[in-house]
């Protein structure tokens, strides 16, 4: 059964989190686990359900990367041998809807959009806020594509966004520079991730002159970083205008 | 039993909409500009088929079993008043979820095989299967320090902005030295691992600790715990190309 040894060997990525909470439970707080049984079945559908993720992940999401990326480059679509970098904008096109899909419904976004809206007295609205997320993401993967494409070096594009955010953060009220931070790292969720991973690869692998180690990752770098500025550049805006 | 099934099927709507807007996109694409079938179509709907219940189920475990106990736990070495469990506390945290972080197990693995390709390890499964294990542990090692950082941040009330201006400054300096095959893998580390175990579990120990500190609001300072988790990863992951 092709089920067994990937569930065996997941046990162990999993056996350090149970631990954690078992030996400070109950070694060091010296405290029963309250509902027990519920805790244990929830830890065993973890583990099912990591399984049967990981598996298709490797079954559906790396594929379809790796295929829209060979399908969207090929010669037969693109119709010509000469390519400049602005005759992949299928490529960009669809690096953008992608990045603008998955995080306008990303469900851990909602979550901070609607503390943001708290934070800020009402001033961020959460629908703004996603949309104005999602934009940033699908720019960022757009802009991460073109880079593949021409090949520059990634540090180039990613310090010139750390300078940015500083400059951001000179002017950005003071008590939404955290939240801004975070969405960085809360918008690439578990699914978005291997599919950008395996699109950025593909790219990499059948554009001629690139190599897949150098310039196949980096995606997911700018994935997490146009979100800040964006997020940034939004509430910069609203304060502008409401003043 | 009613409420664990309610809870399963809200689950099963919200994995199937993460997964929408990638079906609906790809079909498009499939459908109006590339005008063809998706070749080995059962095989990537069969996949789909398994992340979608995946995903619900691990979701579903995870809400149910791991995250009361472990934000039970974020507020008891809160309240508990040693500085040595909570940072301890802290850091296994952030190493153990990390761990076990789906979408870094299955990227780390990727970057094995691309980094065994490129021929900066060698083809054996075993030395594929050890660099995506380093390559994870030493992600780990430094989200673990990142949360003991975001905690003693909250205690001593520094501003964020400072420890991430100063994490991108390390980063910058990193770079100049780190070999070139590295940094996009550890530019992407850190998207990878703030993900659906360690956002949650260290949210709630964040959260936790500003609304248990006097002076302290929640809603700022329980923030920017992920950012330094974000950018932790990067540096790591670099040195652990130079030492490679």
């Amino acid at each position: 059964m092709s089920f067994i040894n990937p569930f065996i060997s997941m046990f162990w990525d999993i056996a350090p989190i149970i631990a954690t909470i078992f030996i400070f439970q109950l070694l060091i707080l010296k405290q029963k686990i309250p509902h027990i049984k519920e805790v244990l079945l929830g830890l065993l559908m973890v583990w099912i359900g990591l399984t049967f993720f990981i598996l298709g992940l490797e079954k559906a999401l790396f594929p379809l990367g790796k295929l829209m990326a060979e399908q969207l480059t090929s010669l037969d679509f693109l119709g010509k041998e000469e390519l400049a970098w602005f005759d992949y904008y299928w490529v960009y096109i669809f690096a953008a809807s992608i990045g603008f899909a998955t995080t306008i419904a990303e469900p851990s976004l909602l979550a901070v959009a609607i503390k943001a809206e708290q934070v800020s007295g009402g001033a961020i609205k959460p629908w703004s806020l996603r949309i104005t997320v999602a934009l940033g993401v699908a720019l960022g993967i757009a802009l991460g594509s073109y880079r593949i494409v021409v090949g520059v070096p990634l540090h180039y594009f990613i310090l010139v966004g750390y300078l940015v955010v500083i400059i951001q953060t000179y002017f950005a009220p003071k008590q939404i520079i955290a939240l801004a931070y975070d969405t960085g790292g809360v918008t690439t969720s578990t699914v978005t991730v291997p599919l950008v991973a395996a699109l950025g690869l593909g790219l990499a692998s059948t554009i001629e002159g690139r190599n897949p180690l150098i310039d196949g990752f980096g995606l997911i770098a700018f994935a997490s970083l146009f979100p800040i500025m964006s997020v940034l550049a939004y509430v910069q805006l609203k304060h502008l205008i409401d003043k | 039993m009613n409420e664990a099934l309610r809870r399963l099927k809200n689950n099963l709507l919200e994995s199937g909409k993460d997964l929408l807007p990638i079906v609906l996109v790809i079909a498009f694409f499939q459908i109006a500009v590339l005008q063809r079938p998706i070749p080995d179509f059962s095989s990537i709907a069969l996949g789909t088929f398994y992340i979608l219940i995946g995903l619900t189920l691990f979701v579903f475990g995870l809400r149910t079993g791991l995250f009361p106990v472990g934000e039970n736990l974020a507020h008891a070495f809160v309240n508990r008043g040693s500085l040595f469990w909570l940072l301890a506390f802290a850091f296994t945290l952030g190493f153990s979820s990390t761990i076990a972080e789906p979408a870094l197990i299955a990227v780390a693995k990727k970057a094995a095989q691309v980094a065994s390709t490129g021929g900066i390890i060698n083809t054996t499964e075993s030395a594929i299967n050890s660099f995506a294990m380093t390559l994870r542990l030493s992600i780990a090692f430094s989200v673990g320090l990142a949360v003991i950082l975001g905690v003693v941040r909250i205690l001593k009330g520094w501003s964020i902005q400072w420890l991430v201006i100063g994490g991108y400054l390390l980063v910058l300096l990193t770079t100049l030295i780190a070999p070139e095959w590295i940094i996009g893998i550890a530019y992407d580390s850190g998207g990878v691992t703030t993900s659906t175990i360690t956002v949650p579990l260290v949210t709630a120990l964040g959260v936790g600790l500003a609304s248990g500190i006097r002076g302290r609001n929640p809603l700022t300072d329980g923030f920017g715990m992920i950012a330094i988790c974000a950018l932790l990863p990067i540096i790591a992951v670099m040195f652990f190309g130079i030492l490679l």
